[in-house]
């Protein structure tokens, strides 16, 4: 009796869900209270709730939400590298007779968490929030064309990242790889909570990134200063034009293949299963039509950073801009033709598989036009070894590799040899590291002046380069290594003594990327108490070439008192060179949204639901369910949404700003 | 003539001092609205896709000749096809301005959207009491999911037009409430497009 009302109200949730037994999670549990008891007892020691609530949780300032999306991207960083240390560690351990420290069911968490937490919640994020940060303000704009969806995105995201980091502490989190395979992930074969922590988090983050997506596109299309066409824009904006555009037409099938593996997992369908005509490939088909592509949501924006960083610091106009945006462009259709290249071995058939290998090697054709664009950006410019720049060169040399041997892998035949070995997981950590993560450096350390109004240290920005780059080649050349050689991935533990000598490097070469990360920790703290001299007083600090150099550092909530006329590609630079000067008077009332609450609260509802539904307590789902009707509503009945910020307001505000 | 461009060259305009137009033009709403409406083509060309790969999974079960009634299914698409005139003819009211018409309009709209759904149902049930389940075989599943999903929407656009009618009654016709119709309209004319899809490929293809 009492067993069935324990049932009804918690699910399956029980005692034995806390895994008080395994001591890694149990310190882990532990130290992640003590922090959280602290950051809360400082918040509320320092007053600062309302602060947050009004200043931050609630801002629909595209500016605020895309620093708090940077902070989510560089929280789970910590995460999913201490992930990544982990596994290091059992594979340099795990020879012979030794089984290592971890057990076969937390290691295959261990490597599906790491992969989730990277791609969906550390890039995902770093890049959307770039873009969040500096696209409003390159084409001009006062916000983005809808605020409210913005927050409601960001919140989204973040509901996301916490049921993935509760797995870790209620339950168990997905075995089944970071893309949640079926047959693994079917309920026959994990009748755990696992692929439901997995579909639950990703479903309401996709759902986040979806709409960010749209929200940009809208906003690129729709509100660029006047004079700016589509050919003025800047090269990162065009970038985040393609990558978003990408990103709404992939997430749906990602999104739709979740739904069907939920519907598998909670009705009993028979979409993905082995038998009553399921097909496991299907969901292969699926989420790797989202998968492929989505690297190139990342890697686009990336590659704008570049083109920004290099004429920047070359201090030339980008060589081969038009060719630059239709590389992109190519590359953005190109990306959604190559998908099937993930599995040539599901015996598609030498025509399919021709067709996919030869679609995979024309991507590297506009891709290499870009790497060369760059280098002729750089041919006889005056470039500056800032600490932006060193990152582009170190991309350069990196990602070239990791490109090659993409190609490599796109060649069928070879592709049946290296499938599923190491050598596609040092492929892939090659550009994605080389490619995405240098490139997202390149892009903090080039706009965080713009964001705080202070540089960020460069003796502890070297050290943090110097121990990702040299730490990238360390641990990942072996893994090439023992990968040609034929190793699998995925694997606990070893037979043969003689790969252990390059896990071990490879184990080293982690352990340099760390003082890398936490180089990069300390130039955070550093910098903040160093901030009075590190200070840009000028808006402009780099010398940069567009408009979102033309604002005060940082910029007041409303970008720009008066919106610029743009007349040529680098419209900041061209202003400069011609003695253009923002009137001093004559401001007019500015229209802004106001802030709203409805994004997170929606969002913790979502939260609510989704940890209902992974522990089976149907009323509390139902509840939250209904209550995400109500609010998001009841939001519609609210008309009152914007506001003029005053004149009077504004000349005050332009008047205290920092500009030479 | 050339005169002129020397002096625009001279003396460039690099800020607006003038008025300005509204910082969220209304095109934006409808431009990002019909992004999402792509976006939904897309979850519904997902499950098209997964239709077709599993279209003869029917693992020894029931087959569409053996639950299709094409009479009642045709009824259902005059339904829906006359409910995206009377959308149309909602529209028209708004542009002329005349609120009663628009609600009248309205009403009829969410009322065979609402049949429209009724019927539906009994037609799933009809098929689960025969034993042609979800659970049963893969092409059930696609073919539960396709239909259904396309029913949750026309089900949420009777929520809307619900919700429409009360800020109509609350606020007329506020420069708000018109952005909010035309994208309603948008949304129930791409639940038509939808339905034709679903029609032809899982009705039609299944039983000819």
């Amino acid at each position: 009796m009492t067993e069935s009302i324990t049932k009804a109200i918690f699910g399956r949730l029980s005692w034995e869900s806390f895994p008080v037994h395994e001591p890694i999670l149990l310190w882990t549990f532990i130290v992640v209270l003590l922090l959280g008891a602290g950051i809360v007892g400082a918040v509320s020691y320092f007053r600062l709730w309302g602060w947050l609530w009004r200043e931050w949780l609630t801002s629909v300032d595209h500016k605020k939400i895309g620093i708090m999306y940077m902070i989510l991207g560089i929280v789970m960083l910590l995460r999913g590298f201490a992930d990544a240390l982990m596994m290091r560690l059992q594979q340099a351990m795990a020879f012979g007779a030794s089984e290592g420290y971890l057990n076969a069911h937390h290691y295959d968490q261990i490597f599906t968490a790491h992969g989730t937490i990277m791609i969906f919640f550390v890039a995902i994020p770093l890049i959307v929030g770039i873009v969040n940060y500096v696209m409003p303000l390159q084409i001009g704009a006062r916000d983005v064309a809808f605020p409210f969806l913005n927050s409601l995105s960001l919140w989204l995201t973040v509901a996301g990242a916490l049921l993935v980091m509760i797995s870790l502490f209620v339950g168990e989190f997905s075995r089944a790889g970071w893309l949640n395979y079926v047959p693994v992930a079917n309920l026959a074969n994990s009748p755990d909570t696992g692929p439901d922590y997995y579909l639950w988090a990703l479903q309401i983050a996709g759902i986040g990134t979806t709409l960010s997506a749209i929200n940009m596109v809208t906003t690129i299309l729709k509100m660029r200063a006047p004079g700016m066409t589509l050919m003025k824009m800047p090269i990162f904006t065009w970038t985040a034009l393609c990558s978003n555009v990408l990103a709404i037409a992939i997430f749906p099938a990602l999104t739709g293949a979740f739904a069907m593996l939920m519907l598998d997992r909670y009705v009993g369908t028979n979409f993905f299963t082995n038998d009553f005509g399921g097909n496991p490939m299907m969901y292969w088909n699926l989420v790797w039509l989202w998968g492929h592509p989505e690297v190139y949501v990342l890697i686009l924006p990336v590659f704008g950073i570049y083109s920004e960083v290099t004429s920047t610091f070359c201090g030339k106009r980008l060589f081969g801009y038009s060719s630059m945006v239709y590389a992109s462009v190519v590359i953005t259709i190109l990306s959604y033709l190559v998908w099937l290249h993930h599995f040539f071995t599901m015996g598609a058939g030498a025509s399919v598989n021709s067709f996919f290998g030869i679609a995979t090697m024309v991507i590297s054709i506009p891709t290499g036009a870009k790497i060369f664009n760059w280098l002729f950006t750089m041919y006889r410019g005056q470039i500056r070894y800032e600490l932006p720049m060193m990152w582009v060169v170190a991309f350069m040399l990196t990602f070239v590799v990791g490109g090659m041997t993409g190609v490599l892998l796109a060649v069928p035949p070879a592709d049946f040899v290296l499938h599923n070995s190491l050598f596609l997981v040092a492929h892939f950590h090659n550009v994605i590291i080389g490619g995405v993560v240098f490139g997202l450096f390149a892009g903090m350390y080039y706009w965080f002046p713009k964001a705080f109004g202070f540089r960020l240290d460069p003796f502890w920005g070297k050290i943090s380069f110097w121990g990702w780059v040299a730490g990238y080649w360390v641990a990942w050349t072996p893994i090439y290594i023992v990968g040609l050689m034929g190793t699998t991935r995925r694997v606990r533990q070893f037979d043969d003594p003689s790969l252990q000598i390059w896990f071990i490097i490879a184990g080293i070469g982690a352990l340099i990327i760390l003082v890398g990360i936490l180089a990069f920790v300390i130039q955070i703290a550093v910098s903040i108490k160093n901030r009075k001299q590190l200070r840009d007083t000028t808006g402009d600090p780099w010398d940069g070439r567009t408009l979102e150099w033309s604002t005060p550092s940082p910029p007041p909530f409303y970008n720009f008192a008066f919106t610029p006329v743009v007349h040529d590609q680098d419209a900041w630079y061209d202003m400069k060179q011609r003695g253009a000067r923002q009137p001093e008077g004559g401001y007019r009332p500015i229209h802004m949204p106001r802030n709203t609450g409805a994004g997170i609260i929606l969002s913790g509802l979502a939260f609510i639901l989704g940890f209902a539904m992974i522990w089976y307590m149907w009323w509390l789902a139902a509840a939250a369910a209904i209550a995400i009707f109500a609010v998001a509503i009841g939001h519609t009945f609210n008309y009152n949404r914007d506001y003029f910020v005053p004149s009077e307001e504004v000349a005050r505000i332009e008047a205290a700003a920092a500009r030479p | 003539m050339s005169d002129r461009t020397l002096e625009a060259e001279e003396q460039p305009v690099f800020y607006q001092t003038g008025e300005e137009g509204p910082a969220h033009a209304g095109g934006g709403t409808l431009l990002g609205f019909w992004i999402y409406l792509m976006s939904d083509a897309l979850i519904f060309a997902s499950l098209f896709a997964t239709f077709g790969v599993l279209s003869s999974s029917f693992a020894g079960g029931p087959t569409p000749r053996d639950f299709v009634d094409l009479n009642l299914v045709a009824l259902n698409t005059a339904i829906l096809l006359v409910s995206a005139l009377t959308c149309g003819l909602a529209m028209i009211a708004m542009h002329q301005g005349r609120l009663a018409a628009l609600r009248s309009w309205l009403i009829v709209t969410a009322l065979l959207g609402a049949a429209f759904v009724a019927i539906e149902m009994h037609e799933f049930g009809n098929m689960i009491a025969e034993g042609a389940t979800p659970q049963r075989s893969g092409y059930l599943s696609a073919f539960f999911t396709l239909v259904g999903t396309h029913g949750l929407h026309v089900t949420l656009g009777v929520v809307w037009i619900a919700v429409m009618l009360v800020q109509l009654g609350q606020r007329g016709l506020h420069h708000d409430n018109r952005r909010r119709l035309l994208c309603l309209s948008m949304f129930w004319h791409f639940l038509d497009v939808i339905w034709i899809g679903v029609f032809t490929f899982v009705y039609l293809l299944g039983v000819l």
